[in-house]
């Protein structure tokens, strides 16, 4: 290890950690270093879905998951990245099953365009004219963001590393973390399993393993793995655009660049753990809803399957900010399956208010004593 | 053709050459490669191409190569028609 002390550590390799590693460093704060037990994107990123939406029902997720997008239309020329971070706004389409549901996607799509985020609501036929073989039975209507997509999550978070780099920060992989040492509410140190870094600031950027953390400094975070699952099929012919999703049936499935079609479904009463074995009930359960609603993809194959986790917090939103009484211990986690998407956002909001004191977008509703005042952030549009 | 234009992983068409660049730039897990640049992912899951990885990165990093740590096999063990595994649930 070359560094004994930093102005900040981030703990967590995935894209939250290298994207506020990055954003960090650009703001001048070079003496960072990022640390992950394994390699960069072995946890989450790296096992996510890879979809990113600004459909969401409350104003701050809408706001978010907005200026996340506008940073990945831009990320290959921002981070000097080659090839490709591979960001396709190929669009999301959200389906309906029920009145109530419907009535829930029209006050988000009131919400979305006062935002600035161009929504359209379609009839069940007209989600023909976008997915002509979707099964259209039983659904009371859709709506649709052509600027919603996905990334490839493993080479963004390689080029918010390779960048972070560039510009001076240490990345240390296969260092896990074994304490964090306070004293008087002060972080005094990292300790590592290859040395100890003297630091005064931590980002805790640990996905489902981020209570584990912040309970080293002695803080009881409300953050725990929860295991999704995600299959792949062989890839063909591009025939389907957008990111095909349905909260009824607790679906998503999306054709990739390469051709392969991404998709998972929710398991009901999956417990808390840290397991990622995939289940064959799951490849059944998945096969049986997306022979209903998208027949042909039923007639590929399935080449991959495999697991993560969800970094779940309480009420299934992010938690940022510093986490008192401990000083400059800051969180970025619980994002419930919606870590990859906001990453670039949440890189800038993590540094602004690591260098600051403050953040350019207002996250104070979501930092970690909400759960304590009882002030949990509701979001009404989520899978699983 | 030169030993670098030699394919690797046949699925996916990467070549001795992109891997070597790929080890010189700093991915030294099989797991990174793969995450890169697909090496692995395609039909056959890497059953090749994964222990000619292996090889080049015990060689790049100077340590043997059982010291090269090798990624999870994923099920299923074939690729499988997803109708048939829905066939397999009792829906009708």
């Amino acid at each position: 290890m070359s560094r004994n002390s930093a102005d900040v550590v981030v703990i967590g390799g995935g894209v939250v950690g290298c994207a506020v590693a990055f954003e960090l460093a650009q703001r001048g704060c070079t003496n960072v270093v990022l640390l992950e037990r394994n390699t960069l994107a072995s946890g989450s990123s790296g096992r996510c879905g890879a979809g990113v939406r600004q459909q969401f029902g409350t104003e701050l997720n809408c706001v978010l998951a907005r200026e996340a997008v506008r940073i990945f239309e831009k990320m290959d020329e921002r981070l000097d990245y080659q090839p490709s971070v591979e960001f396709r706004q190929s669009g999301y389409l959200m389906l309906a099953y029920s009145d109530h549901q419907w009535e829930q996607f029209q006050r988000n799509v009131a919400l979305e365009r006062s935002l600035d985020i161009d929504v359209k609501t379609l009839t069940p036929r007209q989600t023909l004219d976008i997915v002509p073989f979707l099964n259209i039975d039983g659904m009371v209507g859709a709506t649709f963001c052509q600027e919603d997509g996905h990334a490839n999550p493993f080479h963004t978070t390689f080029a918010y590393a390779r960048a972070a780099r560039r510009l001076g920060v240490e990345i240390l992989t296969h260092t896990e973390v074994c304490g964090i040492e306070v004293e008087n509410d002060q972080i005094k140190s990292v300790v590592t399993d290859r040395g100890v870094i003297a630091t005064s600031t931590v980002v805790n950027c640990a996905g489902a393993y981020s209570g584990k953390v912040a309970a080293m400094a002695g803080i009881d975070l409300p953050v725990w793995g929860e295991r999704h699952q995600i299959l792949i099929t062989e890839p063909v012919e591009p025939i389907m655009g957008p990111m095909v999703i349905s909260f009824h049936h607790d679906f998503y499935c999306q054709q990739v660049p390469h051709g392969s079609f991404i998709m998972g479904i929710g398991m009901p009463g999956e417990p808390k753990g840290y397991s990622i074995h995939s289940s064959v009930d799951f490849l059944e359960g998945m096969a049986v809803t997306l022979r209903q609603l998208l027949p042909p993809v039923a007639q590929l194959r399935v080449v991959r399957q495999w697991a993560g986790l969800y970094d779940r917090s309480p009420d299934a939103q992010p938690i940022l900010g510093e986490c008192p009484p401990v000083e400059r211990f800051f969180n970025a986690n619980g994002f419930s399956g919606h870590g990859f998407m906001l990453s670039p956002i949440v890189g800038v909001i993590m540094a602004e208010l690591v260098t600051t004191g403050r953040s350019s977008i207002d996250i104070s509703k979501l930092d970690a004593g909400r759960f304590a005042r009882g002030e949990l952030v509701l979001e009404p549009t989520v899978v699983g | 053709m030169t030993d670098d234009d030699i394919i690797i992983c046949r699925c996916e068409d990467i070549t001795l050459r992109q891997i070597r660049e790929l080890i010189a730039q700093g991915y030294h897990t099989i797991d990174e490669i793969k995450r890169v640049s697909r090496a692995g992912m395609g039909p056959c899951q890497g059953r090749t191409c994964r222990q000619l990885i292996a090889r080049e990165l015990a060689g790049a990093l100077g340590v043997p190569i059982e010291q090269v740590e090798m990624p999870t096999f994923r099920p299923p063990s074939r690729p499988v028609l997803l109708s048939t595994i829905a066939r397999g649930e009792a829906d009708e």
